[in-house]
């Protein structure tokens, strides 16, 4: 009975030291879900991309310079940058102002500025490279300012401007990627965990038909027209004879203008941007697929640079000087400059000796045919008078 | 590793026995110089060069790497120790050199993007490290230049001869390729700026504005990279960076139609101080044409002359030294001007002795003659040059029509090296010396036809036309003034990049312009137009025969009463047959 009583006596024990354990891992549980939920990216990136040619598309290359000047004010540098312009318009022979892009009429903000960095510009810009840059899948030799190198814990901002329709976006007006194409990039990006949360704007006509196929978490999406509509530029400069901007991006630059590093408005507010008083098109945005809730998504956290400092209270040893043994040889040669045009050398330059190429597939099989021929008619006994 | 001054240790009273002397490692010397040379053209636009040069004595090529970069930058030195560069000469250029207007530059360029290096003896693989090495130029000054493959990379013969120091010349280690396409904006400088030591917060280099250089007629920014002589023996070498940038304004839309040129209506800056790092920084203004002051004005006027042969003529320089404080005034800022007089009494311009052009001939878009013309102005010399041709492969050349005429009569070559091209993997090469008879014109000429490219092959504008890249003309104009073989680095810089072997002639390179040609174009709406029109045709057409064909027809009963309706329905539930 004893026993029996201190049986039940340790199951309790047991039972309420479990529930204890429980309900702590709860806590923990709940802890780690507090902080899920919270941004935990360490370092932000921005693929922005103008995918239109030709100067009567002077806008798209404005829109995307705006959205790169913005970024590149709020604290991402170059490095973590990717910008594709699939043409050069402040070079352009056609700009009565060189080295400028204007977003606002009467030449007011050059967009363009001093210190841009163009990572994949004109012929380069196709959707290949587009595709490949988003998922990494680059050849060994690409230098680093033109990869996308973010892990688990980037941000990625990316943004897209040009001519599109319902499911399709143009890039340079000879190729097109399609909704599925982009959404499966997407994904690929997401395997192999090549970012945290992904806000993606297109300003396109039709641009909602692009960010209807996403199925990745943690993307939350912009466009600047629905289904059915067609997003509208906004002024003309009539010294430059072009339109300048396309109406979303613009009011999107207004908007991004009045942000600072530190400031805390939320990304439901950039969801006001531009109602259809000013776009004439109805901006639409997406975020089923995002965790968290966007009025807890600060606007920096996407279009500004996240610094985590640590500091360490630990002592680090220097190494010691490398010793480089003093070289003591005097040159005894003397070296010298080469003639640039010796006209005799040339003259009498004897042709450089081809290296020597085993006879091509072609030859072979010709020769082998013309043999074959041969010896089928005159038969083998000839051989002997060959060799 | 640092080095100790010795003069502190002692100034401290300590003998030299008691203190613990870190083994000191001599620090490489570097040594950083920047010029500004401005010459007023005849036709009144003006013409400024920038040089920025930075020497290094240091081995890249030795095992233990080198680590510790002060002045010269650390991008340019790894790409050199990594791909075993032993020189290297890139150039972006917009616009066209006018000879005949601006006289000779005193560093040409084509336009375009131009890239031609020397690998050392040691690269086993020099296409791969040919590849490898434009891929991670493209990145370093953000320019398409990983555009450059074998279809349009060439390994001359013959020209392109190294401008540094070197033991034997293999012309299997250098690469030629030039980008005639490619575009020069704010991107490109503001890398090339970033190479410098004092970048463009200091010195010369704050002038370097973006929208009033682009606002030119030309504009030119190049890096040279060689290993050069140290002093006159020649016994060590050190690496030698040169930066250069060149850039015409043009008087009507840089100078308001007005002949008045300053610092500040040039480049909008003033300068207020020398490079801090800069061992030389000053300022050279071409005064040869004003002796007596008779033409224009300069203000703040200096007292420092000097003279230098530059291209075979010599000429007289106003000098301002930045490195003294008085240059600068009480007001601490130099705004140099340069104000003419009056517009008549101009001496003449001394004739450039060598000039090119080129341009196609011929009607329609199968066939085409490309001509290139080369004047020799020398009165009574005659001297040789080496022509340099490279020509894409969709332009077929037959080489059996290469004509070359001088003054109406045939002129044969003494050297010829001509490589033909293969289809889609590698261009034309043609290299000819040619010697120019006095005061004559040589033309050469050579016809060509056009390939069809695939339909993938052509670029999203196909109607612009395709571009063929500059001829380059390299020559030993014989020279009016003695030359100055001398090797010491007291030159200024612009005089003393191409080593001078000879008094009596210098060395000149002249690109021609590039040509642009249409190839024929498809019409790429085509496939989309045809597809539509066959799916439509087998639509309306097999669509109704398949359906008159296999379609059976029945009468169909019309719609029963309402009784009926209500009568079958109740048959339906009681699972009786229904009423016909």
């Amino acid at each position: 009975m004893s026993a029996l009583l201190k049986r039940s006596c340790s199951h309790n024990m047991l039972a309420a030291i479990i529930m204890l354990i429980f309900i702590c891992f709860c806590v923990h549980f709940q802890n780690t879900a507090g902080q899920f939920f919270s941004s935990g990216h360490t370092n932000n990136w921005a693929v922005l991309v103008c995918t239109s040619r030709f100067w009567f598309n002077y806008r798209h290359v404005a829109n995307t310079l705006s959205v790169y000047r913005s970024v590149k004010r709020l604290g991402i540098p170059d490095s973590h940058i990717v910008l594709m312009l699939a043409d050069d318009m402040a070079c352009n022979h056609r700009n009565p102002k060189p080295a400028t892009v204007f977003s606002h009429r009467n030449m007011e903000l050059n967009v363009y500025g001093d210190d841009v960095e163009v990572d994949y510009r004109g012929y380069e810009v196709t959707v290949e490279n587009f595709l490949r840059v988003l998922t990494g899948r680059l050849p060994p030799s690409t230098p680093r300012s033109k990869r996308l190198l973010s892990d688990d814990r980037s941000n990625i901002l990316i943004y897209l401007t040009g001519h599109g329709g319902n499911g399709f976006l143009k890039f340079q007006d000879s190729e097109e990627i399609s909704n599925v194409e982009l959404a499966d990039a997407f994904e690929q990006m997401w395997q192999k965990r090549r970012y945290n949360e992904l806000l993606f704007i297109i300003d396109t006509c039709q641009g909602a038909s692009m960010y209807e196929r996403f199925y990745s978490p943690n993307i939350m999406a912009l466009a600047s027209s629905q289904v059915g509509e067609d997003s509208l530029s906004h002024q003309p400069d009539l010294a430059i004879g072009v339109h300048l901007m396309d109406r979303y991006t613009f009011y999107l630059l207004e908007f991004l203008e009045d942000i600072h590093p530190a400031s805390k408005s939320n990304m439901n507010d950039l969801f006001k941007v531009c109602p259809k008083s000013q776009c004439v098109s109805t901006p639409g945005h997406r975020t089923d697929l995002f965790l968290r809730d966007p009025g807890s998504v600060l606007i920096t956290d996407f279009f500004g640079s996240v610094r985590k400092v640590e500091i360490t209270m630990e002592a680090i040893h220097l190494t010691d000087p490398i010793l480089h043994p003093m070289s003591e040889e005097v040159q005894e040669k003397t070296y010298s400059y080469v003639d640039q045009l010796p006209v005799s050398e040339i003259i009498h330059q004897k042709p450089k000796q081809k290296d020597w190429h085993p006879p091509d597939g072609f030859i072979l099989g010709l020769w082998t045919l013309i043999l074959l021929v041969f010896f089928k008619t005159y038969g083998i006994k000839h051989l002997k008078h060959i060799f | 590793t640092f080095y100790i001054e010795p003069l502190k240790i002692n100034k401290l009273g300590v003998r030299a026995s008691d203190t613990f002397v870190l083994t000191p490692t001599p620090q490489p010397k570097d040594d950083f110089q920047e010029e500004l040379v401005i010459r007023p053209l005849h036709s009144g636009d003006i013409y400024a060069s920038f040089q920025f040069r930075t020497l290094w004595e240091t081995d890249f090529m030795r095992e233990n790497k080198v680590s510790h970069y002060r002045l010269f930058p650390k991008s340019l030195g790894q790409v050199i120790s990594k791909f075993s560069v032993r020189e290297l000469h890139i150039s972006f250029t917009q616009g066209y050199w006018r000879t005949m207007q601006w006289g000779q530059p005193f560093l040409p360029s084509p336009p375009g993007a131009e890239l031609w290096v020397w690998f050392q003896d040691s690269v086993t693989d020099v296409d791969a490290a040919w590849k490898e090495l434009t891929n991670v130029l493209s990145g370093i000054f953000c320019a398409s230049l990983n555009f450059i493959d074998s279809t349009n990379t060439v390994q001359p013969s013959a020209s392109f001869k190294p401008l540094g120091i070197v033991n034997e010349t293999d012309h299997r280690f250098l690469r030629y390729a030039t980008l005639p396409r490619e575009i020069v904006c704010t991107e490109n400088l503001t890398p090339w700026k970033k190479l410098l030591p004092c970048g463009s917060k200091a010195g010369l280099a704050v002038l370097l504005k973006s929208e009033k250089l682009f606002h030119s007629s030309f504009f030119s920014q190049t890096v040279h990279i060689r290993p050069v002589c140290q002093d006159r023996e020649c016994k060590t070498t050190s690496w030698e960076l040169r930066q250069t940038l060149n850039v015409v304004f043009d008087l009507h839309t840089s100078g308001q139609g007005k002949r008045e040129w300053s610092l500040f209506k040039m480049f909008s800056r003033t300068l207020t101080e020398a490079c801090p790092l800069a061992s030389s920084s000053k300022i050279y203004i071409d005064v040869t044409d004003n002796p007596q002051e008779e033409y224009f004005e300069l203000s703040p006027a200096t007292p420092l002359l000097s003279q230098a042969v530059v291209l075979g003529d010599r000429r007289t320089f106003s000098v301002y030294d930045l490195t003294q404080q008085v240059t600068f005034g009480t007001v601490r800022s130099l705004n140099l001007l340069i104000r003419w007089k009056s517009t008549e009494g101009e001496c003449s311009m001394l004739r450039p002795l060598l000039h090119a052009e080129r341009y196609v001939a011929g009607y329609g878009l199968q066939t085409g003659e490309i001509h290139t013309v080369m004047y020799n102005n020398h009165p009574f010399r005659s001297f040789p040059v080496l022509l340099l041709d490279s020509v894409p492969w969709y332009l077929r050349l037959y080489i059996h029509t290469l004509t070359v005429t001088s003054k109406g009569k045939d002129n044969t070559p003494s050297y010829i090296h001509y490589q033909p091209s293969k289809d889609r993997m590698r261009p034309h090469l043609l290299e000819m010396l040619v010697q120019l008879p006095p005061h004559s014109v040589t033309e050469v000429t050579v016809q060509f036809e056009r390939a069809l490219l695939k339909w993938t092959e052509y670029t999203p504008d196909p109607n612009h036309g395709f571009y063929v890249g500059s001829s380059v003309i390299s020559a030993l104009v014989p020279s009016s003034v003695a030359m100055d073989t001398n090797i010491t680095q007291e030159q200024p810089l612009f005089s003393s990049f191409f080593p001078c072997k000879e008094e009596s002639s210098y060395f000149v390179r002249v690109y021609t312009e590039p040509l642009l040609v249409n190839l024929p174009t498809p019409d790429f709406s085509m496939p989309y137009n045809v597809i539509c029109l066959t799916c439509t045709v087998v639509a309306v057409g097999y669509g109704s025969l398949y359906n008159l064909l296999t379609r059976s027809f029945q009468i169909e009963e019309p719609n029963p009463r309402l009784a009926k309706k209500i009568a079958n329905f109740i048959r339906r539930i009681r699972g009786v047959p229904l009423l016909s």
